[in-house]
């Protein structure tokens, strides 16, 4: 009896392995949306791209459900941030995931970090310090000058696995370099107005998009990084602000509003929300309306 | 040098620009006005014609870039975008400035640690393990003595006692793991309890790239039967594990054995997994045969509910042999049991976090149900016994670094009325039964403080357990499970 069961359960496994529908040529894993959308832009038809974590999500702080260990399991390229921004949940999806393709150092794993210069790279690292990263911040796409050199990357990779469509991807990939000239002109332009501008951020994870609007990040609200304020360290935080006045407080849309409205309140200066990703905002649809709905709502602040 | 100073002056133009614009353009009215307009569309036409020049450096920058990165097959990380990064960024970063660079110019720090010179690793330990240090201490305070407790009907092994009262170090954990080769994983965790003994909790090796989503683990571990059992102690939701825990598994169930796991390739999770054990720990024991002592088999399966919450349900099952297995410290020499236990888990996890974002609230919900019989001799004896026993709790994290934590765990009566009425195994007609409430605060992911209230009627006598405890991870950031 039980030897029958067994069995009649082995033969619907096999049948739902078969029947798992393979089309599109290369599984992609995207840690984050940002490089889900970039993903899609590079791989067309000729990939099936899964986002791991949403816009309202910690990239930092994700938990490894079931769901995502299947996902991993039939990946052929993880596309994940890296700079340790995954550490504390994708190693746990990896090892569960028994897929020896997206084993650390395999060429089915794509980091975007290893592709830009990263900053604030931590001269010495202990956990006094904060959630700090070895290999700097990882959160680059607050620069959208790197989805360039990332994009390049991608294609080359998506080449690489799957060599059939290789010049599919670099002509997607070629195209969208044009674009995204384009966008990049069209906002440094629009983004004039925030150059040198005086901001303070809540957690530090907004380095990329300073130095690209040349914004000037005079506080975070946070004392070091991944440790939430306490009340007495906001009061110190206004002191401060009360000297140094900033146009805005910027979060992410993940993070909890309440220090930045808090402070942004007692300081009378606005409090924004950024989307930070893909589908971080209503209006944050794509990789375009993503860095457009950034700089209305930065923009709008300045007003 | 000029073109430097250009862009100095384009910035500071701007800056004066934006800053000046408010307050020139409200008061002033009319014709200073539209001359004002004129100078802002002339100063943006400068601005757009330096841009333009800034993008077109970039562009050949990045080509000649490029043109390097094919020459060279393998791509030097960062060369790429080195260029395009250095040129664009704002003259305000002065290039280079890497000791401080956590801090932008200008940035505020308040109460910060000084820069320190910059780490550097030598090759002598450059391939040296992942090192990660768990500590805890308690503090017990208990109604009745530890040492007598039992749980009425369910003797225990000498691993599933309650904890010592007063002050006192739990069990102190070191973990050593690393890849052995590009085939291999390797992982050690050393613990040192508090009779100062160290002993061997985990020593295993798995392999890393089989095809077809096979996994082979073989060495010392934790079985992956049941929610728990695969958990080290810093992972339970609770100080101590649940009643049926205790009872049936000894705590947990961990022995020298091989494991084989199996993902299947749905678009669901479904892992099939089976191990084979010496049998040297409870329930098993004394294992006197070439053949493992204990065998488990194991479906674990879950899923998405929607962004907010998710699943895991787990089926388990594991036998064992036990010959002249010695338990409970009740008579002289211990009960003992000869003859086969199989024990069959059902087990349900749910976790919610609003949008999937745990980090400001979430809750986890589990309970997992026993199913067991016993069969053999007991203090000589034969009889069958069928254990029963579940339990059921949730943890909910109301706020950044605070949860609150509730558990009931219940054992069903189990007489065994040829055996004498004193005997660990007569429950007589006792319901072992126990609730927990637990609050925890979180000083990050590393540290946690946690206070455990636990009114235990397991023995005939109820008993009041209060346990203070702290833990500590540090070491490589650790991924954690489900």
């Amino acid at each position: 009896m039980r030897r029958a069961i067994l069995a009649a359960a082995g033969a619907a496994l096999l049948a739902l392995g078969l029947a798992t529908p393979a089309a599109a040529a290369l599984q992609i894993f995207a840690c984050e949306p940002e490089w889900a959308a970039l993903a899609s832009e590079i791989g067309g038809d000729k990939v099936s791209v899964y986002a791991a974590t949403t816009g309202v999500q910690d990239p930092h702080q994700i938990q490894a459900r079931p769901s995502l260990i299947s996902k991993a399991r039939t990946a052929d390229l993880t596309v994940c941030t890296g700079a340790e921004l995954e550490i504390g949940w994708l190693p746990m999806i990896v090892t569960q995931s028994a897929n020896k393709k997206i084993v650390a150092g395999s060429r089915g794993v794509f980091q975007p970090t290893d592709y830009v210069n990263l900053l604030e790279k931590p001269a010495s690292l202990d956990r006094s310090q904060g959630d700090i990263h070895a290999g700097g911040n990882p959160h680059i796409q607050g620069d959208p000058r790197n989805m360039l050199p990332v994009s390049k990357a991608l294609a080359d990779r998506f080449a690489e696995l799957d060599p059939a469509n290789a010049g599919v991807y670099r002509a997607r990939q070629a195209a969208f370099a044009v674009k995204w000239q384009a966008a990049l002109n069209r906002w440094a332009a629009e983004a004039a107005p925030l150059r040198g501008q005086p901001i303070a951020v809540q957690h530090r994870s907004w380095v990329y998009l300073e130095n690209w609007l040349g914004v000037r990040r005079v506080i975070a609200l946070e004392p070091k990084p991944g440790v939430p304020p306490s009340s007495g360290y906001l009061a110190q935080v206004l002191e401060v602000l009360k000297k140094t006045p900033v146009k805005m407080i910027v979060r992410a849309a993940y993070e909890d509003g309440r220090p930045s409205e808090f402070v942004g309140g007692r300081a009378g200066v606005p409090a924004v929300m950024l989307p930070y990703t893909v589908g971080g905002s209503d209006q944050a649809k794509d990789l375009y309306s993503l860095y457009d709905d950034t700089l209305n709502r930065m923009l709008k602040a300045l007003k | 040098m000029t073109k430097t100073l250009a862009r100095w002056g384009g910035a500071a133009a701007v800056m004066l620009l934006s800053l000046g614009q408010p307050v020139l353009a409200a008061p002033v009215a009319g014709p200073a006005q539209a001359a004002d307009m004129a100078a802002i569309q002339q100063q943006l036409n400068a601005l757009r014609a330096e841009y333009d020049a800034k993008i077109g450096d970039l562009e050949t920058r990045l080509k000649a870039a490029e043109a390097r990165a094919t020459a060279a097959p393998v791509a030097t990380p960062g060369q790429a975008i080195a260029s395009a990064s250095g040129s664009a960024s704002p003259p305000h970063i002065a290039p280079g400035d890497l000791a401080h660079s956590d801090l932008a110019p200008g940035e505020v720090m308040i109460a910060d640690n000084a820069p320190e010179p910059e780490a550097k690793t030598s090759s002598a330990n450059a391939m040296n393990p992942g090192v990660s240090v768990v500590l805890n201490g308690n503090y017990v305070a208990t109604s009745r003595n530890p040492d007598a407790m039992r749980i009425r009907g369910y003797p225990l092994s000498d691993d599933a006692r309650s904890k010592p009262r007063g002050l006192s170090l739990d069990e102190s954990e070191i973990t050593l793991a690393a890849n052995v080769d590009p085939y291999l994983t390797a992982n050690l965790t050393l613990s040192f309890g508090a009779d100062n003994q160290p002993s061997v909790e985990e020593a295993y090796i798995q392999s890393t790239s089989l095809p077809g989503g096979v996994t082979v683990r073989g060495g010392r571990f934790f079985s992956a039967i049941g929610y728990l059992n695969e958990r080290h102690a810093h992972n339970w939701s609770f100080i101590d594990m649940p009643l049926p825990y205790r009872a049936l598994l000894g705590k947990q169930y961990g022995d020298d054995g091989v494991q084989a796991r199996w993902l299947a390739p749905t678009p669901f999770f479904l892992e099939i997994g089976g191990e084979a054990f010496k049998g040297d720990h409870f329930p098993a024991g004394n294992p006197d045969k070439n053949n493992a002592g204990a065998q488990t088999a194991f479906v674990h399966t879950g899923g998405d509910i929607n962004t907010d919450s998710s699943w895991l349900a787990a089926l388990s099952y594991i036998h064992t042999e036990a010959h002249n297995r010695a338990a409970a410290p009740g008579l002289p020499g211990g009960e003992t049991f000869d003859g086969h236990d199989a024990l069959g888990i059902a087990s349900l996890v749910y976790k919610w976090a609003p949008g999937g974002n745990p980090v400001q609230q979430n809750l986890v919900l589990s309970g997992e149900y026993f199913y067991g019989r016993q069969s053999g001799r007991f203090d000589g004896l034969a009889a069958t016994r069928d254990p029963r026993g579940w339990y059921a709790q949730g943890v909910f994290q109301f706020t950044p670094r605070w949860s609150l934590g509730l558990r009931y765990a219940a054992l069903q009566s189990l007489d065994t009325p040829i055996l004498p009425i004193g005997s660990d195994f007569n429950g007589l007609g006792h319901s072992p039964r126990a609730v927990s409430a637990l609050l925890e605060y979180d000083t990050s992911e590393f540290g946690r403080f946690r206070a455990e209230y636990t009114h235990d009627m397991s023995d005939l006598r109820p008993n009041d357990e209060l346990m203070l405890q702290y833990t500590v991870v540090y070491g490589p950031h650790g991924a954690h499970r489900y």
